[in-house]
Parts: C-alpha cells; sequence; structure tokens
C-alpha cells in the first residue's frame, strides 16, 4: 500500500457489498415479485438486472429484493418500487430491457416511467 | 455481482452448534438451485446472540434466522433466496411482529440498547477478507494518521477521547502511550493482550475472530504514537479459530503492505507477529505476559519499572487489550470528541460483557457506558428463565465482585463498579439467581486463582490455599464466626502484599460476598445450613410420605442404594448413605422428595 489512493480504490471496488448489507436502512425499495407466476415469466432476469444496474451506476441506500406473488398474475414480472416521500408505483410485464430506463428515470431523476406502469394498462 | 449475501457465524459459539456444516448446505444448495451467481455465502464473526446460535442473516433484507438446522437450509434457499419470502417460523421470534411482519432487528430488545463500537465489523463482514474491512472504512485512520498527523497529535487525540484500558485496570490508554512515547530507545514494542482468562469472558476473542484486521490498524497507530517498529500479539492456543483468523488477516496485511515497510509511502514501518500462550491465568498481567512472549516462565516482577520505561527486552513497551485497540481507529475516523461524548464523566464509549450465568440471552453485547445493570439484565440479557429471581451478578470474574439485587440499577462504569466494591475486568458479567449460594460461589472463584497462581510469591501462593480452606470449612458446615473474621484479616493481608494484580485481586469475590451476603455465611456457619440448597455437606434429602405414592423410581435410580421403601408404599432416605447427587428429586414426579 503505498498511498490513500490506492485504498480508496479497494473500497469504492467493495462498495456494492456494503451497500447491499446496509441497505436494509435505507429507503428506496426495489421489490421483485418472485412467486411460481413471477419467475415463470421471467422475473429472475429483471432482477438480475436490477442489481447490476444499481451497482454499474453506484447508487446506495437502494434495496433490491423479492416478495411472493403480488396477486396480479397475468401482469407479471410486477416490479413495485417505493421511494421516500413518494406513493408506490407498480411496474408490470417488465423486461431486463426496460430496467435502464427505470433506474436512471425514477430511482435516480425522482420520476416514473409511466407507460410501463399499471396505469398504462 | 450479488444481490444477496448469507451471513453465517463462524464464531467459536456457532461453530460449536455445527455452524461450518450450515454454510456448507447453504453453498451445496445455492449451487443445486442455480443462485451461484447471485446469492453469496460468508462466514462472519459472532453476531452477539451466542444463545440463539447457529444464527444466519441474509442480506438486503436482514432477516435473521436463528437455531438454523442443516435440514432448515434447503427450505431457506427455496423460499427465501429463490421466491422471496423470507420463512418467518425460522427467524428470530423477536424480530416477527403479532401480524406477521418482519422488524428490524435494531428493534428488538437485545439489540436497541446495545452501540456497537468495538463489535462493529463483527458479523458484517467476512473477518478473513481484508477487502471487506477496507469497505468499511478500513485502515482510513492509518492512512490519516500516517500522511495528515504527527504521533504527538495522535497521541492528544487518544487522551481527549478519554479511552481506558479495557482490559479491566481502566488506566488512561492515551496517557500509557505517552508514557512510552517520551522514552528514548533504540527499539520500541507494541503488544496487545489477548490472553483472556477469566471464567465465562469471550469479547476479546470474539472481535479477533470477527474482525481481526481492526487489531492490526491500531496496533499500528500505536507503533506510529510511541515510535515503535515491532509488535506483538499474545494470544492464547486454547482460541484456534481466532489464531487463525488473526494469522490470515496479519499475512493479507503484509501482502497490501499494510504491515511492513514504508507503509503509505512513508518513512513508516511496522511488522507484527502472533505469539501463543499455553494458557496460564497469570499471563494476562502485563509483566508476567511480557515475560512469557521473551521465552521465559510467565511470571509477574515488580513495578516499577513499568513497561512504559522497560518492557519487552527491558525496552519502552505498551501493552493494550484487544477491546481498547478496538476502538482506536473509530476514534481517529471521527474524533476525539465523538468518543468522549458517550458513556460517564470519567469512562467514555462504550463496553462489551459477555453475558453468561442464568440468563435467557447469554452473548456478547455491547452498552454505553453508564446503563444500569437493569437495564444489561432484564432487557438486554431477557431476564432469569424459569421464572427465578436476580440475585447478583458478578463481574471482573475471579479479580471483581459481585453486584447485589439491591444495587442493580447502579450505573456501569469503571469507578462506579470499584465504590461498591467490584471491577468491570475485561468484561465478563455473570448473572446469578435465587438458587445460586455466594459462598459457593466465592469458593469457585477463589478455587479458579488458588489454581492459577503462579506461585512466586507468598502471599498469593499460600494465603489464596488458606483462605479457601477456611471457606471448605464453612460449606462443610464446620466454621465458626471467628473464621469470618480470620477470612477478612487474611484477604486483606493478601491483597496488600501480592507481587502482581492476580493476587493482589484474588480475594475479591469472597469480601464482596461477605460484604453483600454475610448473613449466607452466618447461615452455613449457625444453623448448618446452606440457603439456595448447593452446598452438599449441608444439605439433606427427604421424602414427604403424604406425596410419595410408592413408584420405586426413586430407588431404581439412587446410585448409592441410599432409598428403601415397598411398591405402593412411601420410601425413605437413608442419610448416612446418601451421597446428595439430587438424581432422585429430578426423576420424582410427585415432587415428593425435597432438600433442605
Amino acid at each position: 500500500m503505498k498511498s490513500l489512493q490506492e485504498l480508496a480504490a479497494i473500497r469504492d471496488r467493495m462498495k456494492q457489498t456494503v451497500n447491499t448489507r446496509e441497505a436494509a436502512h435505507d429507503t428506496t425499495r426495489i421489490v421483485v415479485g418472485m412467486a411460481t407466476c413471477g419467475i415463470a415469466a421471467g422475473a429472475r432476469p429483471v432482477l438480475n438486472a436490477f442489481t447490476e444496474e444499481i451497482a454499474r451506476r453506484e447508487l446506495s441506500g437502494v434495496l433490491v429484493t423479492q416478495t411472493g406473488c403480488i396477486g396480479l398474475c397475468q401482469y407479471e414480472p410486477i416490479v413495485e418500487v417505493t421511494m421516500p416521500g413518494q406513493d408506490k408505483v407498480t411496474y408490470v410485464k417488465m423486461t431486463p430491457d426496460k430496467v435502464a430506463r427505470v433506474v436512471s428515470e425514477h430511482i435516480i431523476g425522482g420520476k416514473p416511467v409511466a407507460e410501463y406502469t399499471i396505469g398504462a394498462r | 455481482m450479488y444481490r444477496s449475501h448469507v451471513m453465517v457465524c463462524g464464531g467459536t459459539g456457532c461453530t460449536s452448534s455445527n455452524s461450518d456444516k450450515i454454510a456448507q448446505a447453504f453453498e451445496d444448495e445455492i449451487l443445486a438451485t442455480g443462485l451461484q451467481d447471485e446469492v453469496k455465502v460468508i462466514r462472519t464473526g459472532c453476531f452477539g446472540l451466542c444463545a440463539l446460535g447457529p444464527i444466519v442473516v441474509i442480506y438486503p433484507e436482514g432477516s435473521f434466522y436463528s437455531m438454523v438446522k442443516e435440514e432448515n437450509v434447503k427450505e431457506i434457499v427455496d423460499e427465501h433466496l429463490l421466491k422471496g419470502r423470507p420463512v418467518t417460523r425460522l427467524l428470530y421470534d423477536e424480530t416477527v411482529a403479532e401480524d406477521n411482519t418482519i422488524k428490524s432487528l435494531d428493534d428488538t430488545a437485545f439489540y436497541k440498547k446495545q452501540l456497537r463500537i468495538a463489535l462493529r465489523n463483527c458479523g458484517v463482514i467476512n473477518p478473513e477478507n481484508i477487502d471487506e474491512y477496507i469497505a468499511f472504512d478500513g485502515y482510513a485512520a492509518l492512512g490519516k494518521v500516517l500522511t495528515e498527523m504527527t504521533p504527538d497529535e495522535v497521541i492528544q487525540t487518544i487522551l481527549d477521547s478519554g479511552l481506558r484500558g479495557r482490559g479491566g485496570a481502566g488506566f488512561p490508554t492515551g496517557l500509557k502511550w505517552k508514557f512510552a512515547a517520551g522514552n528514548k530507545a533504540d527499539q520500541k514494542y507494541v503488544c496487545c493482550n489477548a490472553d483472556e482468562g477469566d471464567p465465562g469472558a469471550f469479547m476479546d476473542r470474539s472481535i479477533l475472530e470477527g474482525d481481526p484486521h481492526v487489531v492490526i490498524e491500531a496496533m499500528a497507530i500505536a507503533a506510529y504514537a510511541i515510535g515503535a517498529s515491532q509488535g506483538y500479539v499474545y494470544i492464547r492456543a486454547e482460541y484456534p479459530i481466532a489464531v487463525q483468523r488473526l494469522t490470515i488477516a496479519i499475512n493479507q496485511a503484509r501482502e497490501y503492505g499494510l504491515l511492513g515497510k514504508n507503509i503509505f509511502g512513508t518513512d513508516f514501518s511496522f511488522d507484527l507477529d502472533i505469539k501463543l500462550g499455553a494458557g496460564a491465568f497469570v499471563c494476562g498481567e502485563e509483566t508476567a505476559l511480557m515475560t512469557s512472549i521473551e521465552g521465559k516462565r510467565g511470571e509477574p516482577r515488580p513495578r516499577p519499572p513499568f513497561p512504559a520505561v522497560k518492557g519487552l527486552f527491558a525496552r519502552p513497551t505498551i501493552l493494550n487489550n484487544v477491546e481498547t485497540y478496538a476502538n482506536v481507529p473509530q476514534i481517529i475516523l471521527k474524533g476525539a470528541d465523538w468518543f468522549a461524548s458517550m458513556g460517564t464523566e470519567k469512562s467514555k464509549g462504550t463496553k462489551v460483557f459477555a453475558l453468561g450465568g442464568k440468563i435467557k440471552n447469554t452473548g456478547l453485547v455491547e452498552i454505553p457506558m453508564g446503563t444500569t445493570l437493569r437495564t444489561i439484565v432484564e432487557e438486554i440479557g431477557g431476564g432469569i428463565p424459569n421464572g427465578k429471581k436476580f440475585k447478583a451478578a458478578q463481574t471482573g470474574g475471579p479479580s471483581g465482585g459481585c453486584i447485589p439485587a439491591s444495587l442493580i440499577d447502579t450505573p456501569i462504569d469503571y469507578d462506579n463498579l470499584i465504590a461498591i466494591g467490584s471491577m468491570m475486568g475485561s468484561g465478563g458479567l455473570i448473572v446469578m439467581d435465587e438458587d445460586t449460594c455466594m459462598v459457593d460461589i466465592a469458593k469457585f472463584f477463589l478455587e479458579f486463582t488458588v489454581d492459577e497462581s503462579c506461585g512466586k510469591c507468598t502471599p498469593c501462593r499460600v494465603g489464596t490455599k488458606r483462605l479457601l480452606e477456611l471457606l471448605n470449612k464453612i460449606t462443610d458446615g464446620k466454621g465458626t464466626m471467628e473464621d469470618l473474621d480470620k477470612i477478612e484479616e487474611l484477604a486483606e493481608f493478601i491483597k496488600a502484599n501480592s507481587l502482581c494484580g492476580l493476587g493482589q485481586t484474588a480475594p475479591n469475590p469472597v469480601l464482596s460476598t461477605m460484604r453483600y451476603f454475610r448473613d449466607e455465611y452466618v447461615e452455613h456457619i449457625v444453623n448448618k445450613r446452606c440457603p439456595a440448597g448447593v452446598c452438599k455437606a449441608l444439605l439433606n434429602y427427604k421424602i414427604d410420605p403424604v406425596k410419595c405414592k410408592g413408584c420405586t423410581l426413586c430407588a431404581r435410580t439412587c446410585p448409592a442404594g441410599a432409598i428403601s421403601g415397598t411398591v405402593r408404599q412411601p420410601h425413605s432416605i437413608d442419610t448416612t448413605k446418601c451421597v446428595k447427587c439430587g438424581a432422585c428429586v429430578e426423576k420424582c414426579k410427585f415432587g415428593a422428595i425435597s432438600k433442605g
């Protein structure tokens, strides 16, 4: 270890680890429906796409997690996003391609992507 | 990229209840379900709630699974990791609310009043991965010290923080460093006392198992402050997991150049070695510890000269306890004021206690100084099991004393404990209920010090032995009231004349139990009775002829053949044959056998 920069580089590289373990205390939650219906409709790739996108953009305080059946099986994969001070937004028929836009416009920009939501159906 | 982390406790407590196999089962099951690229299994240090081990925590949700069995693993993987439904049935019941929602661990009685500074990374990081320690600001304090601060500034920060030695005596850490820094020498040493020997104490072990790098970082900081280039961690060989993790950590730190020459590109160089102790209690005493590192028999020597002047290999040396070191990097990063804002006037920060004995939540707790014993026992500890009453708590192990129920609201800090005749000690906290005989407890601790006395000085070697004989006389029902005076006189003499801390504190358990429970001693002597029903020589077992149904179970159980009687007739015990093992009481279904 020859400099503080080297140390900082390791810390930055490990940021995702810290975020995963500290996210439980934070507020933005991305919940992917992962019951049998969700998994069958392709929820796993969606979940992984969210995890990767959050890590790529080095966002902290965002919890990506799963839940069971939300009850609207025909609209799976369903993703619910809860942000502090906002109503819950429900995205339906999600695909990994749609993830980047949700992260950039909604999670970062604070503006839900209306056309992906259940209201647009 | 892992979306979920499965943290399996790899502390000694959980390892002894098979957590290794559970971690392996998780890895196998995760592979079987194809989740290996999404979920990572990590073996951590102690979570603190040892009573409920083996413990598994799953992030990002922070779900806390307790008493996990191998056969539960498949269900947790299928339900929680695959489908995202935490298995509430297997979660720690305190984290599940009545409406089946899951509460944060921070809201449970056990964790709510705790404040984790020394233990902050325990259960949070993988102790065998230096990168994880760095991710949680590890080695940032060392970097700051080496690039921004002078040694004097480091010492001043530690002084201002009010940090005192966590090994028990409570000497101001900054002052110790200042003395050693002021002495010029060609070579100085930094030592770490990890020779945790008190019965029931496991704080230092848990820190080394859960966060070994924090000790390495703090020792390097101390070395910079006093001008040392070599350090030793003196750790008992009875702690194999701690030794193994510390060895791994030292090697990783060397690989990264965080130990070795020219750390962070400065002209500061420091290296560290482990010295294994053979488990002698006296080697926790500083001069004996250093003598042992030198390769000699571990015996204390008179002070002065103090180690800061003439310590290891007759060079200026500082010796701090594991937990003391664990506080140092945080103090450097967050400042002396931050640390000094916690605790009481003269005892700053937090203290880790190993909570044991007659208490529901056995485990490791870290509380701000000044927390009352009541909070620890009733809230964090969850109270006494089986509806028994709290009688006393022993702090400081064989060097400390008891705190009776009447003083349960005493705020715990160094000075308050001394004032009530106990001491902080390294942090063992043994809770006793009404079934505990205080004479017997005093005897237990004294037997320990008699065994562990190194024999170098007479007051300790002979004095503690004679003191134990007097106690044995009392528990055998042969004591006299004059013996109590003799005990007090001898105890004071041992305290005043022993060479080292072991002897000077050995009579404390006797003196403090006599101070608060003298009536129990008197009861043993005058009425030949042990009120708690512990001292065998004073017990008599009796069968109540009204309650006895003559089932013959007791007679068949008795190993001494002391119980006689015919079927369906009340039985009786021949007290001359009875060995007072109590086996009959446990077997009797009718509660007909009593002791007293």
